[in-house]
């Protein structure tokens, strides 16, 4: 992984791939490396689906090696949603085998001139461009199946669907699973939007030929890695929670806690809750012949993800996750399994993120374009999106937008993205991460539900403001730091509990690349790569008050706790104050 | 006294998803654990009526105690 691969989509008689050493960005990973080029080499003001934009897809400093749980992707651009800078993070295969590849990154730069669409196709004997118009408004199911009858099944594909075509900003950028399946999306902010504008449908990966990367001392990384799986596995969340119920065992616990946004964030528990539950989805799973432990790449030992048939015993959906399940569910007020597994289906066949597209559908429920719990309507409106109606295109531009154009009041947002599962009255520490991540609304730049909620990293009361600012900063920096290793998020919830399994996770790092990083190393880097992004989002024009959640937060209380958001606007200013 | 107890996640195998506890008064949560022998480090997220609680916590008649094992997700 000594490479970066910069294809020039405007370049004259076509576009052109140059690969060129490191340089200035040896060292760097994930959203280490995604961040770093972006601000360094995008105009803050630039127009994000403009030629000055940049689509940086890089895996993490631990991709493609033997290390479990490395299997994480950064994309990162300015983003067509919330206008600065844009992490969107995904598993799947192709951070596995982009590593392997060697490339560190891979940078779509410019503007193409015409009209063409193009695949992009990488193995161990370079890279190749072609103009396919036949993949043109493929669903990203359809185009990874024709993917495979021309590559065969060794491959690994990033791609976007229709909505990246059309340049919506909920457009997701898909990562095909270990069976080719495009069911795991780098999600948030557009990003699928500028791979669009790249006029890149597919880049289709094969490590054919190729061995997995060597560490500097192996014997030192096998043991770290025996130290690290043996942690994992030990951990109640990662060695038992996870694999039986997915990422959905949230929903009783959040709906428990009154912090489960109901009807576009009016209430705080939905009576529908037992239905669509983790362990509700686990057992419909099950009994119809798929089931709730599955790993999203090879190498995961956690193995959240799952599948789940239809009522026939056929494949519908991947088990769609927590986020995706409560802003189809809760937030619209729909209970029923099967069209929740359709949802998700189709937002990850049209390629648009879950959160966003949820979000959305709830908040024209509320501008009276369908009745909330109206789960025909919610599929007859993605399906709108995917076709590129008019009605569709407002849809697929978000929830800002689509407020705006339905005259409602109460638009969830925070720099113009969607707010994920997880209201921020009832908890309080999640909503100061809301509030200030560069990225806009989001629940993995600072998980504050592991400690406000799930007594993970030791706990501080959700209800009250008083502790969320340190919460909050001290998370955001160690998952900018995760971010950039490669390694699921889900890790935390063992290494934050567990000493000796984030010592494995540093010997990791240390063993292969020669380093001897500590604990304070981690923590400069977090640091260091939230700097540059709060930088480039004061470049484009960002100021301390988009650091805010919307003002009904503040002044419409939730039930059942009947509370409203409490940190002091002036507290939340000192969140990056290190 | 009458207590709403909700079990979730691997809690509920073996016993119930949601049932009523009848008592003494002057119950606490470990009270409850015991009678439904469920260890108490099983139990590591203990909620009464919504708000964290621990195991000394005293339940009331007409409470909601909903339990736990560790989860996460995101």
């Amino acid at each position: 992984m000594d490479r970066i691969l910069r294809i020039n989509m405007g370049a004259e008689g076509g576009p052109k791939a140059q690969v060129e050493p490191l340089g200035e960005y040896a060292g760097l990973g994930g959203r280490g490396m995604t961040s770093s080029i972006i601000s360094r080499e995008v105009p803050p003001l630039c127009h994000p689906l403009g030629s000055e934009n940049k689509l940086v897809i890089a895996p993490g400093l631990l991709s493609g090696t033997g290390a479990a749980m490395s299997g994480r992707l950064s994309v990162g651009c300015k983003s067509p949603l919330t206008g600065g800078i844009k992490e969107a993070n995904s598993g799947g295969q192709p951070a596995q085998v982009l590593g392997r590849l060697g490339y560190a990154a891979i940078v779509l730069e410019g503007s193409p001139g015409g009209h063409d669409l193009y695949k992009v196709v990488i193995n161990k004997d370079g890279v190749r461009i072609e103009a396919d118009n036949s993949l043109r408004m493929l669903p990203n199911y359809d185009l990874v199946s024709k993917m495979r009858e021309q590559y065969g099944e060794r491959i690994a594909c990033i791609s976007i669907g229709p909505a990246g075509e059309m340049k919506m900003a909920a457009a997701s950028v898909a990562c095909t699973d270990p069976e080719l399946r495009p069911s795991r999306h780098a999600g948030r902010g557009g990003v699928g939007a500028v791979m669009g504008a790249k006029g890149v449908k597919v880049i289709v990966l094969d490590d054919t030929g190729l061995k997995t990367r060597q560490p500097r001392d192996l014997e030192k990384f096998r043991d770290a890695n025996k130290r690290f799986v043996e942690g994992l596995a030990r951990h109640p969340v990662t060695g038992q929670a996870l694999p039986a119920y997915g990422t959905n065992v949230l929903t009783n616990i959040i709906n428990e806690a009154g912090a489960y946004p109901t009807f576009n964030f009016k209430d705080g528990q939905f009576e529908g809750a037992s239905r669509i539950s983790g362990e509700t989805f686990a057992e419909l799973e099950t009994k119809r012949g798929a089931g709730p432990t599955h790993a999203c790449h090879r190498g995961c030992v956690i193995r959240c993800s799952g599948i789940f048939n239809d009522r026939d015993g056929k494949f519908l959906s991947k088990q769609p996750e927590y986020e995706t399940v409560w802003a189809h569910s809760g937030h619209c007020g729909i209970d029923d399994p099967d069209a929740i597994a359709m949802l998700d289906f189709l937002d990850d066949n049209y390629g648009l993120d879950t959160i966003e597209m949820g979000v959305t559908i709830g908040v024209v429920m509320q501008g009276g374009v369908a009745k909330f719990g109206d789960a025909r309507a919610a599929i007859d409106l993605v399906h709108e999106v995917g076709r590129g109606t008019p009605l569709g295109r407002v849809l697929g531009a978000g929830a800002a937008v689509a407020g705006k154009v339905f005259g409602v009041e109460k638009v969830p947002v925070v720099k113009g993205q969607a707010l994920p599962a997880y209201d921020p009255r009832a908890v309080q520490g999640i909503g100061v991460t809301y509030a200030t991540s560069p990225m806009g609304a989001d629940h993995t730049a600072g998980y504050c539900i592991a400690t406000n909620i799930l007594k993970s990293g030791g706990f501080v009361d959700p209800l009250k403001p008083e502790g969320q600012v340190d919460l909050s900063r001290n998370l955001q920096i160690a998952t900018a730091a995760i971010d950039a290793t490669g390694m699921c998020l889900f890790i935390a919830f063992a290494v934050l509990d567990q000493p000796d399994t984030f010592q494995a996770l540093l010997d990791l790092l240390n063993s292969f690349y020669g380093l001897e990083l500590t604990a304070d190393s981690v923590t400069a880097l977090g640091k260091n790569i939230l700097s540059m992004e709060r930088d480039f989002n004061s470049r484009a024009g960002f100021t301390k008050e988009h650091d805010r959640l919307p003002r009904f937060f503040s002044t419409d209380f939730l039930s059942p706790h009947n509370i409203s958001f409490m940190v002091k606007n002036e507290d939340l200013d000192r969140v990056f104050e290190w | 006294m009458q207590v709403t107890v909700k079990l979730f996640a691997s809690l509920s195998r073996g016993r119930f998803a949601v049932g009523v506890f009848d008592g003494e008064a002057a119950l606490t949560v470990r009270d409850i654990l015991a009678s439904l022998k469920i260890p108490e480090e099983e139990a590591s997220i203990i909620f009464i009526n919504g708000r964290h609680e621990d195991v000394d916590a005293a339940v009331r008649d007409g409470d909601t105690l909903a339990l736990f094992p560790p989860v996460g997700g995101g």
